[in-house]
């Protein structure tokens, strides 16, 4: 991984100038217009639109450019003991190929970030979002200081595609030799697909079956391209999905989203996240999780459908039916497959309950909505 | 970008086009364009009057919040209901099924004042 300096450096460079993906003039050549995340330079939509986006992903193949997000290679003899103290889900038990997801907390218990850990050959590698990238590796270094353990940044060198939707396994089945069909859902296998080596995920963040795809820098447009000419090609529908869509596809089937559902300062209990943490093991923020358990949980995360019209946003004010502020709206859409405005939000407890009605306050005007089951939409492989 | 030659088009992107003694209103190809696919159209209630210049409704995209103004003053005689369950007509359709409101305009000479399509096309183009 990089050291302090160079660090700092890349810090500076963020400041004065968005990174880009080897993929950026490819999206625009693709029509994609381009926005700022998380220091990156990223396409938010293509000329599809993001509603269509959605639903080709649903219906097909959607494939996203990824590569802002961070991995780190964890390694050494008390790798696992390592990441079993840092990671709230149980590593331990994961085979080889085998991932999880999980979270790093704080010592009082907000997250520092999610994760998704995969155990390879001889190491295991955690996906890491970008914004978080070097305060999840300060974390994690912090933390690695008892252990006899490795850490390597290798967000730079590599390459992060997800390729996700109904055919996406059918589509990359044209493109190698290896059975992709043969990896089951949250585990790896290194593949070779057009002669291009990877690591080849059975995950996504859109609640369809699908993959992600981890491999050098330098066969970006290889690999892209590969995806788009054998959609073609073998008369599979496949497009370009950009963040847009990737939120309305992440947000329907339950998935959280940093700096919206979980913070810093949002525990997962608040969050509903009980089942990513194993409460049999010690973990960096355990204690300060039980004692809020034991407190009891104040606010929580819940899903909510309008049932005015109005598009309900990030940082709107929830109200009871008396008018008096409850929470804050932390994701807010037009879903498209469920056809609804509808959104996250972080309410008083007494208000979580599916069926309690609410209102979401848009633009002065207290709009009426209702607290529903989650997920809007169930992941098609569950 | 397309355009309605039989209308007037104002600086912050919305058209005006005359129909029997009404000005029919709705945003331009461009604008329908930049804002990428329409999800929420937020429209007045008839019978409100309103200045030129003034918010007259808001078009929300998956990924932004416009208003929209009004290009002359006047009463709002109509609304175009059906964008509340079709807001994608404002996409597909910006000039025709995609309107948005007819105004009774009370001071017909600020439709002079407003671009003419040739030079609306210059304004977008000039950024």
């Amino acid at each position: 991984m990089a050291d302090g300096k160079n660090m700092s450096e890349t810090a500076e460079e963020q400041a004065t100038e968005l990174k880009r993906t080897a993929l950026h003039d490819r999206h625009v050549e693709l029509g994609a217009r381009m926005v700022e995340f998380a220091g990156h330079s990223m396409p938010v939509l293509y000329e599809t639109g993001p509603i269509e986006e959605h639903h080709i992903t649903r219906r097909s193949v959607g494939i996203f450019d990824i590569d802002h997000m961070g991995q780190v290679a964890v390694g050494g003899p008390d790798a696992v003991a390592f990441l079993e103290h840092i990671v709230t889900s149980n590593i331990a038990e994961l085979g080889e190929h085998q991932s999880r997801y999980g979270l790093m907390l704080h010592e009082h218990g907000g997250v520092v970030d999610d994760v998704f850990v995969y155990r390879l050959d001889d190491h295991y590698m955690v996906v890491i979002n970008a914004d978080n990238r070097d305060k999840d590796i300060a974390h994690m270094r912090h933390h690695a200081a008892p252990f006899d353990v490795t850490l390597e940044d290798l967000s730079e060198e590599t390459y992060m595609l997800a390729v996700q939707g109904p055919r996406a396994i059918e589509l990359l089945d044209k493109l190698t030799e290896h059975d992709i069909d043969g990896i089951e859902r949250f585990s790896s296998a290194r593949v070779e697909l057009i002669g291009v080596p990877m690591v080849v995920g059975r995950t996504g963040y859109t609640g369809e079956d699908g993959v992600e795809l981890y491999f050098g820098d330098q066969h970006a447009h290889r690999v892209w391209n590969a995806l788009l000419d054998a959609g073609t090609e073998h008369d599979i529908e496949v497009a370009p999905i950009g963040l847009a869509a990737r939120d309305s596809l992440r947000f329907e089937p339950g998935f959280a989203l940093y700096g919206h559902e979980i913070s810093d300062n949002i525990n997962p209990l608040e969050a509903r996240l009980a089942w990513a943490i194993d409460f049999d093991k010690d973990f960096v923020g355990k204690a300060a999780l039980l004692a809020h358990r034991d407190r009891g949980v104040g606010r929580k995360l819940v899903t909510f459908v309008l049932t005015d019209k109005g598009v309900p946003r990030e940082g709107y004010p929830v109200l009871n039916q008396d008018g008096e502020e409850i929470g804050v709206v932390v994701t807010g859409m037009y879903a498209p497959t469920v056809d609804a405005y509808a959104g996250n939000a972080v309410v008083e407890a007494a208000y979580a309950a599916t069926d309690t009605p609410i209102q979401i306050e848009i633009r002065n005007k207290p709009k009426a909505a209702v607290v529903v089951k989650r997920p809007l939409y169930r992941p098609a492989y569950r | 970008m397309e355009l309605d030659e039989n209308a007037k088009y104002a600086q912050t992107h919305e058209w005006a086009r005359v129909e029997d003694e009404l000005v029919v209103v709705g945003i331009s190809d461009h604008a329908q364009d930049s804002m990428s696919d329409i999800v929420y159209v937020e429209l007045p209630e008839v019978g409100d009057s309103m200045e030129q210049g003034e918010e007259f409704g808001v078009v929300e995209s998956a990924k932004a919040v416009s208003d929209v103004y009004m290009p002359v003053s006047g009463e709002i005689v109509d609304v175009n209901t059906t964008l509340d369950a079709s807001p994608e007509l404002v996409n597909s359709s910006p000039y025709g099924d995609g309107w948005m409101i007819k105004i009774r305009p009370s001071d017909p000479s600020q439709l002079d004042g407003l671009l003419a399509p040739e030079d609306y096309r210059a304004h977008v183009d000039a950024g």
